[in-house]
């Protein structure tokens, strides 16, 4: 029996979509109103599905952790929105978006679905700037655009470096519209603890109130789970200390299958960690790359002048630097993929050649972009003879108007002017490609639970490109899930109600009551942060950037032991009817100790390196590609979905085999 | 560097608060002020007491969750940055540090240093929006065209991250650098204009019912906000205040 159907419509890719939704089952708009829909979780993908379902006349309970779902964290987002808009003329088409993400993701995501996202991308930047979406324009008054790694385009909108803030605020001002009317209710501070099932069918959620502690069951037709990322099972991340996976990591208990848990996408430019009380790490934008040539010295004396304070970056002439993204992949140069810059960079880390006092950084440097700028304003401008001072000057100021959030961020965090000097860089966990698994509607393997944006796995295959993330969240929340869950919707017109005092809620609340206790009484001796931190070391030394079948067995039984340790011995101070953030972070954790160990079990599983994840044993022999990751096609094209069986250990692996139509498997060459 | 912090503890909305000393050793001037409390939470933590609860998320500045009140100061002694981009190069060994919720009647305290910002989010409720259809079904984004300076400017506005220091640094606890920053967003794009009245008018209405005070052109709000949000925002919500009442 095969438990995994795609749904993937029948017919040419190209009308797929179109023919789709001329024939799915729609709901009267007077029906609309006698249905619940909840959205857990209030990002670029929730808040957009729940303003969406809102204004098509569902009644939507949206739930958020923070005190606002303005804070989600798409609102960190840096760089940028893709769009096959093709505004600059330069060759970009629903196709080229298309291929550039499934070859970005290293033929590892559905074509089906990357083809709708390319086809709905363009109608995003519409919506957005409908709803006042302060995007960057050009003195014409046109929408400006910006390139991002991994394309030859520029097909990548911005908003200063605050786009997914600005994105996110645009999907909360149509939320807001939807609040003002009554069509949602908004549970900010609130958590989602478990899915309740009736009939094989999602019917509500056990969220907690996290300002009194009090227990509450919420009812609905339908569940759209919208949570994010889990990329804090490494500790430390990129993500916000909140995000968390428990939403999706709870209904994967419950029957809903786990995708590629072990595609993680570290991303190439963030800034190093500096010690062991860090509690994060920040992403610098990607689009820097756009100006920033990343470098690291020739030669071993200057690497270790430089980490003695004797040489400054800028003491070293171009001959004693090493661009080493320009001179392995000239094509690209520094706007490779994110999976290669990575890569590369760790590569020359390991060699040796690490900037900073810990041997884990590399520079970004824009000293030529600030020279090359300066310059053409100095012709704009009419300045003849521009003496180096004033063409420094001019293009200082073209850099800080594109990136100036960023160099002041940068700034605030290490202390050093990255106007003056370069930025010291390394990569770190960014972004999680695996989630759970969905089909074409984007419903789960349990009837009724749906999941968008990063919590799902559809879109970005083994590798996530730039500026494609913020895309999939809303193309998701605004246009595909609106009409998906319509269909099933449709056969819901006669439920009516869903009551909240039945054994299916009292058993699902009693799960969450006796957990909560359980952490309360258990008076152990270490903190929650202990075993987080214990269990994001072993993530990164094993589960990390790179993989090996000895260290992935080793942290499976790492994990298990820690999990079992945490049991006994964490300690949770305080009450459970308050707020109470430790006792949250217990319960988020726990969570993350049983994903960590699925994590390194697809990891073992899949014995080929594919996008960021470079496994030991799968590397080019020879030929121009010598040392590059090698992909097995013949026997890993598939997307791995782990049913649930009690120890994560037992997990069940499901195949879903991955069909190209329509394009052909090659070799990732970006030189 | 070794420090003693004034921490203002209050079990929950109801209880009164008090503030009470801790010391801390060994913090790195390297450490964000946010790293700093960790530090102090997991001692607490291993000596079998409470943490201080305090809000916090994003940890890079934009999220606008964490709201101290440092040294009589909403985000501490640096300059245009939240408390999580605050680092501890800017304190001394020995320093006593008082920390406090942000105070004002509109944000009442929930416990310890989290306070209850939702006034914030019921004024955009009441008209922080576009009334568009997310249908896409929207005309071409480069239909109109917006004159790069307007765009830059409303982005300038946009850039508030409703973190509420304007509010905890202004004497008489008044919202209007954060309202004037979303009216004129709004008001700077072509986009806005249709409900432009409604919109400024319903706004107001809203930040006064929540009892936020009044602004008397002190610009604390404009000094102590980790975003440069400019007073000029006020004066133009001011001005769209005040056509909108002269149209009716």
């Amino acid at each position: 029996m095969s438990v995994l159907d795609s749904k993937v419509p029948k017919g040419p890719l190209k009308t797929k979509w179109t023919d789709y939704k001329n024939h799915i089952d729609l709901v009267n708009p007077a029906n609309k109103r006698n249905i619940d829909v909840i959205v857990v979780g209030t990002g670029l993908a929730g808040g957009s599905a729940a303003a969406t379902l809102a204004e098509l006349g569902y009644n939507v309970k949206t739930f958020c952790y923070q005190d606002s779902p303005r804070r989600a964290h798409s609102i960190a987002a840096q760089g940028g929105i893709n769009a096959a808009k093709n505004y600059q003329g330069d060759g970009d088409s629903t196709y080229r978006l298309f291929y550039d993400t499934v070859k970005g993701g290293d033929y590892r995501s559905r074509e089906a679905n990357v083809y709708r996202l390319a086809e709905v991308s363009a109608n995003i930047i519409d919506q957005c700037v409908a709803q006042g979406v302060p995007f960057a324009r050009d003195y014409g008054g046109l929408l400006d655009n910006r390139s991002f790694g991994g394309v030859l385009v520029s097909r990548t909108f911005y908003a200063k470096g605050q786009t997914g803030q600005q994105l996110l605020l645009g999907a909360y001002s149509a939320m807001n519209r939807q609040i003002a009317r009554g069509k949602i209710t908004p549970f900010n501070r609130h958590e989602m603890l478990d899915v309740v099932k009736i009939d094989g069918k999602a019917r509500g959620i056990i969220a907690r109130n996290l300002v009194t502690g009090e227990i509450e069951r919420h009812s609905a037709h339908a569940v759209v789970i919208a949570s994010g990322g889990y990329g804090n099972v490494y500790f430390l991340s990129t993500n916000a200390m909140g995000s968390n996976a428990t939403a999706a990591w709870k209904i994967h208990k419950k029957g809903a299958f786990f995708a590629n848990p072990c595609y993680t996408q570290i991303h190439p430019t963030c800034i190093p960690r500096s010690g062991d009380y860090q509690s994060k790490l920040t992403l610098m934008s990607e689009s820097l790359r756009n100006d920033g040539r990343i470098w690291v010295p020739k030669n071993m004396d200057d690497v270790l002048a430089i980490r003695e304070g004797k040489k400054k970056p800028t003491d070293l002439s171009e001959d004693e630097r090493d661009y080493y993204l320009e001179r392995r992949y000239p094509a690209f140069g520094n706007l490779v993929p994110r999976d290669v810059a990575s890569r590369a960079a760790k590569e020359r880390c390991d060699a040796g050649y690490g900037v900073n006092a810990t041997g884990e950084a590399v520079y970004l440097d824009f000293a030529s972009a600030i020279e090359r700028y300066g310059k053409e304003q100095a012709k704009i401008h009419n300045i003849a003879n521009a003496s180096a001072d004033k063409i420094y000057e001019l293009g200082a100021a073209i850099v800080k108007a594109k990136y100036g959030n960023l160099f002041q961020m940068y700034e605030k965090i290490v202390d050093q002017d990255p106007y003056k000097t370069p930025m010291m860089i390394y990569p770190a966990v960014h972004y999680t490609m695996g989630g759970v698994w969905v089909d074409y509607n984007l419903m789960t393997t349990v009837d009724g639970l749906y999941c968008i944006g990063e919590a799902n796995f559809s879109d970005h295959g083994a590798n996530r490109l730039g500026a494609s993330a913020l895309m999939q969240g809303l193309a998701d929340g605004y246009f595909v899930l609106p009409y998906t869950i319509g269909d099933y919707l449709s056969h819901e017109i006669r439920t009516g109600k869903i009551p909240t005092d039945t054994p299916e809620f009292d058993a699902a609340e009693k799960e969450v009551t006796d957990k909560i206790n359980f952490f309360v009484n258990n008076k152990g001796s270490h903190s929650v942060d202990y075993y987080h931190k214990k269990l994001g070391n072993i993530m990164w030394e094993k589960c990390g950037m790179s993989r090996n079948a000895q260290g992935l067995r080793e942290a499976m039984v790492e994990i298990k032991e820690l999990r079992e340790d945490f049991y006994k011995n964490v300690s949770v101070p305080g009450n459970a009817n308050e707020l109470n953030s430790e006792l949250e972070k217990a319960g988020r954790v726990a969570d993350f100790l049983e994903l960590g160990e699925l994590f390194a079990k697809d990891a073992l599983e899949r014995e080929e390196s594919c996008g960021g994840h470079f496994r030991e044993e799968s590397v080019e022999l020879d030929g121009e590609q010598k040392g590059e990751a090698k992909r097995n096609d013949k026997e890993f094209a598939f997307v791995s979905a782990w049913e649930y069986k009690g120890e994560p250990g037992d997990a069940i692996l499901h195949k879903e085999d991955l069909e190209f139509n329509e394009i052909e498997l090659k070799q990732r060459s970006y030189k | 560097m070794n420090l003693t912090l004034k921490i203002w503890r209050q079990k929950d909305a109801q209880s009164k608060g008090q503030m009470v000393d801790y010391k801390v050793t060994e913090i790195s001037e390297h450490m964000s002020f946010l790293e700093m409390m960790d530090v102090l939470n997991e001692q607490l933590i291993n000596s079998g007491e409470e943490p201080v609860a305090f809000d916090h998320d994003c940890r890079e500045g934009i999220c606008g969750m964490c709201s101290m009140y440092i040294n009589g100061e909403a985000h501490g002694p640096d300059r245009g940055v939240t408390t999580c981009q605050l680092h501890m190069r800017m304190f001394k060994d020995g320093d006593t540090i008082t920390i406090e919720p942000f105070r004002a009647a509109a944000f009442p305290v929930l416990k310890d240093l989290v306070v209850d910002r939702g006034a914030f989010d019921r004024i955009q409720h009441a008209g922080g929006y576009i009334s568009v259809n997310t249908s896409g079904n929207t005309q071409d984004a480069n239909a109109i065209p917006i004159s790069k300076h307007a765009a830059d400017e409303a982005m300038d506005a946009a850039t508030c991250i409703g973190c509420g220091a304007c509010v905890a640094s202004c004497k008489n606890s008044s919202a209007m650098l954060f309202v004037g920053a979303k009216v004129s967003q709004y008001a700077l794009l072509p986009q806005g204009q249709v409900e432009a009245t409604d919109r400024v008018k319903n706004m107001v209405a809203q930040m006064d019912l929540e009892g936020f005070g009044n602004c008397t052109n002190t610009g604390a709000c404009e000094v102590e906000c980790p975003k440069g949000i400019s007073l000029e925002n006020i004066a133009r919500m001011n001005r769209e205040f005040l056509s909108a009442n002269i149209k009716g």
